[in-house]
C-alpha cells in the first residue's frame, strides 16, 4: 500500500529472491521504512517523535528484560533486588539508569508526538485510525510505567499503588471488590508487586503489537505533513530511506546525548527521593507525588473537592471522589473523539490563525499549569489553580475546537506541498481557506473513497 | 441430502440444533476456563487468614491511641478520655459530612474506646494523630496530611476531601481486655 510512484522491491541475490517468495520480510521492511515508502518531503523535526518513540520502546524493552534476570518480586526481596543491582551487578546502574530515565524519555518524545498530531491535526480523516490506535498505546504505556514504578517497593511505589488502586474503589457499587481483587489483598502485598512485575513485562510486548498496527494505519494514506495538503504527485514525496532515515537517525543522535547526560550526569533528578525508603504500609510520605508524565492527570484527579449535590436539597449525586476518577479517565478518553469534535476541513495549525491562538496561549499554558499543580501540595492557591485548568481543558476539546472550527475563516493552503516548498508560482490559483478539496478532508467514520489526490496503488 | 430434505428444513433446521448445542458447550468450557484466571487475582487463602486480628486493649491509658495491623493496613485503638468523650457527644447533632453518633461508631458499655482503621477515606493515606505529640488537626481527632482532611474525636471528617468517616471495622470484646477485629 503505496502511491503509485513508490519504488518497488528488487531482491538481488538468489539468496533474497528465495526468502522474498516464502517469507517476504525484506519487502516489507523495505515498504515500511525503506526506499518503498514515499513520504512528503516537506515534513519538519516535529515529524522525528514518532521513530523516537519506536526506539525508545525498544531502549525500555531490551534495559527491562535484562534488569528482570536480576530483580526479585518479593515484597521482602524486591528493595534489596533493586540496590544489589545498583551495587554488584556488572554495569547495573548504568542498566538502571537508562530504563527509569528511558521512560521519562519515552513519554517525552511521546509527548511532543501528541501535541503535533495536536496542532496539525494529523487524527483527522483519512488518519483516524492512527489518532485511535495511538490514544491506545498511550494509555498502555500509562499502565506501564505505572505497575513499573511500583516494583522498587520503596516508599513512593507502595503508597503510588496504594493511592491509584483506590481510584477503582470510588466506582459506585463494584468499587471495592473490583479494588480487592486488582490488589489481591485488602492493601498492596506480595501478591499485587507480583502481579504488576509479570504484567510490567507482559505489557510492553502489547504496545509492540499495538505499534505495528498504528505503523500499518499510518502506511494506507501515508504521513500527514506540515500543510495539511495531501501528497498529489510524485514531486511531493521522497522515499522515507534514505531521507528520512538520515534526519531520523541525526535526530536520535541528538537525543541521545541529551539522554546521556540525564543517564550519567542526573540519575535521579525526575525521581523521588522517598523512593530509596523501603516501603512501610504503616507511614504515609508526607507529599505523595506521581511521576512527572502523570503530573497533569494527578491535578485533574485532585481538581475535584466538593461533591455535586443538588442544591438546596443535601443530596448528594456524585462523591468528588468519584467525579475526580471520572474526571481524570475522561481527561484521554475525550481525545478518541477528537477526529469528530474538530469539524475544520483545514489540518495544519499554520493555516487556522484562531485555532494556533487557543493551542499556544489556552491549550499549552493550561497543561503546564496542570503539570505545575499536579506536583504541589494539595492547598491554596493550587488547588484552584487546578480547577480553573482542568475546566479550560475540557472547554478546549469539547467547546472551543468545535466552535472554532465551525467559525474560523482559515489563510489560503497553497495548492501542494512542491508548490509550498518551491515558493509560489504561475499565479496560485487556489481560494482562500478551501485549498485543494474543502470539505472533503473531514469525513464521516469509514466508508467514502479518500481524497482524489491519493490514490493508493496496493 | 435428498431434495425433498431440503425443503423440509426451511426456516429451524435440525443442524441448527448441533450448532447450538456445539457452541455452548464450547462456551461453558470457556467460562470454566476462565473462572480460575480471574479467581486466582482474588485474595488468596494466607491474605484471608490473617482477614482477623486480636487486640490487647487492656493496657491503653485514657488518652494513649495504639497501632495495630489489620489486613495489612495500620489500625488506630484509642481509649479517649471523659472531655473527649464529652466534646465528641456534644458533636453528635453537628453538621457532618457523614453524620453519624459517638455511640454508633462504639460498642455499648465501651464508649470509651474507639477502634477505627488508619486509612484516610479520600486515597488511603494513614492520618496522622495517633502518636505523640503528632497534628491531630482543628477537631483534636486525626489529621491526614496528604490532601489535608480533618477527622475529630471520634474519626468522623469534619473538613478536608475524604468522603466517609474513618472506618470502624468490625470487632468485638472476646473478653474486657481483648478485642477480636474482623
Amino acid at each position: 500500500m503505496s502511491f503509485a510512484w513508490a519504488k518497488q522491491y528488487e531482491p538481488k541475490s538468489d539468496f533474497t529472491k528465495w526468502v522474498d517468495e516464502k517469507l517476504p520480510i525484506p519487502r516489507m521492511v523495505y515498504n515500511a521504512i525503506g526506499g518503498g515508502y514515499p513520504v512528503p518531503r516537506n515534513l519538519n523535526y516535529m515529524w522525528n517523535f514518532g521513530v523516537l518513540a519506536g526506539f525508545f520502546l525498544m531502549v525500555q524493552i531490551i534495559t527491562g528484560v535484562v534488569l528482570a534476570m536480576h530483580y526479585t518480586s518479593g515484597v521482602d526481596s524486591a528493595f534489596g533486588s533493586i540496590e544489589h543491582i545498583m551495587r554488584n551487578v556488572n554495569y547495573g546502574w548504568m542498566l538502571r539508569y537508562a530504563h527509569a530515565n528511558g521512560a521519562s524519555f519515552f513519554f517525552i518524545v511521546i509527548y511532543m508526538h501528541i501535541f503535533r498530531g495536536l496542532f496539525y491535526s494529523s487524527y483527522k480523516a483519512p488518519r483516524e485510525m492512527i489518532w485511535l490506535l495511538g490514544v491506545v498505546i498511550f494509555l498502555l504505556m500509562m499502565a506501564t510505567a505505572f505497575m513499573g514504578y511500583v516494583l522498587p517497593w520503596g516508599q513512593m511505589s507502595f503508597w503510588g499503588a496504594k493511592v491509584i488502586t483506590g481510584l477503582f474503589g470510588a466506582i459506585p457499587f463494584v468499587g471495592e471488590p473490583l479494588q480487592i481483587w486488582l490488589v489481591g489483598g485488602y492493601a498492596p502485598n506480595a501478591a499485587t508487586l507480583s502481579r504488576f512485575f509479570s504484567l510490567h513485562f507482559l505489557l510492553p510486548f502489547v504496545i509492540a503489537g499495538v505499534v505495528i498496527l498504528h505503523i500499518w494505519a499510518l502506511h494506507i494514506p501515508g504521513s500527514s505533513n506540515p500543510t495539511g495538503v495531501e501528497v498529489k504527485a510524485e514531486s511531493d514525496t521522497v522515499p522515507f530511506h534514505p531521507y528520512y532515515t538520515a534526519k531520523d537517525g541525526w535526530f536520535l543522535g541528538l537525543v541521545l546525548i541529551i539522554f546521556s547526560l540525564f543517564v550519567f550526569f542526573a540519575p535521579n533528578v525526575l525521581g523521588h527521593p522517598d523512593n530509596y525508603i523501603e516501603a512501610n504500609p504503616l507511614s504515609t510520605p508526607a507529599h505523595i507525588v506521581p511521576e512527572w508524565y502523570f503530573l497533569p492527570f494527578y491535578a485533574i484527579l485532585r481538581a475535584f473537592t466538593a461533591d455535586l449535590t443538588i442544591p438546596f436539597t443535601g443530596i448528594v449525586l456524585v462523591e468528588a471522589k468519584l467525579l475526580g476518577v471520572i474526571a481524570m479517565f475522561g481527561s484521554i478518553l475525550v481525545w478518541f473523539f477528537l477526529p469528530w469534535l474538530d469539524k475544520s476541513p483545514v489540518r495544519s495549525g499554520s493555516y487556522r490563525p484562531l485555532f494556533a491562538r487557543f493551542f499556544w496561549f489556552g491549550f499549552i499554558p493550561c497543561f503546564a499549569v496542570l503539570m505545575y499543580v499536579g506536583g504541589a501540595p494539595a492547598e491554596e492557591p493550587y488547588v484552584l489553580l487546578s480547577q480553573v485548568a482542568t475546566a479550560y481543558y475540557f472547554l478546549h476539546f469539547l467547546v472551543i475546537l468545535p466552535i472554532v472550527s465551525q467559525i474560523e475563516k482559515p489563510k489560503p493552503l497553497p495548492f501542494s506541498i512542491t508548490q509550498a516548498v518551491l515558493g509560489h508560482k504561475e499565479g496560485d490559483g487556489t481560494s482562500d481557506g478551501g485549498g485543494d478539496t474543502p470539505g472533503k478532508v473531514v469525513k464521516p467514520l469509514p466508508g467514502g473513497s479518500p481524497d482524489g489526490s491519493l490514490q493508493p496503488a496496493e | 441430502m435428498s431434495t425433498a430434505e431440503t425443503s423440509s428444513e426451511e426456516g429451524v433446521r435440525r443442524r441448527d440444533w448441533i450448532h447450538i448445542a456445539a457452541l455452548s458447550t464450547a462456551g461453558v468450557g470457556a467460562v470454566g476456563v476462565v473462572i480460575p484466571l480471574v479467581s486466582q487475582m482474588a485474595p488468596s487463602a494466607d491474605v484471608l487468614a490473617a482477614s482477623t486480628t486480636n487486640v490487647d486493649v487492656g493496657a491503653i491509658e485514657a488518652g494513649q491511641t495504639i497501632k495495630a495491623v489489620f489486613r495489612g493496613q495500620p489500625l488506630f485503638v484509642k481509649r479517649l478520655t471523659s472531655a473527649e468523650i464529652e466534646q465528641a457527644r456534644s458533636d453528635d447533632a453537628a453538621n457532618m459530612r457523614d453524620p453519624q453518633t459517638l455511640a454508633d461508631r462504639t460498642k455499648e458499655g465501651h464508649e470509651d474506646l474507639l477502634v477505627t482503621l488508619g486509612v484516610c477515606t479520600h486515597l488511603g493515606c494513614v492520618p496522622l494523630g495517633a502518636a505523640e505529640g503528632e497534628n491531630k488537626g482543628e477537631f483534636g481527632g486525626y489529621f491526614c496530611p496528604c490532601h489535608g482532611s480533618h477527622y475529630d474525636v471520634a474519626g468522623r471528617i469534619r473538613k478536608g476531601p475524604a468522603p466517609t468517616n474513618l472506618v470502624v471495622p468490625e470487632y468485638e470484646f472476646s473478653s474486657d481486655a481483648i478485642i477480636q477485629v474482623g
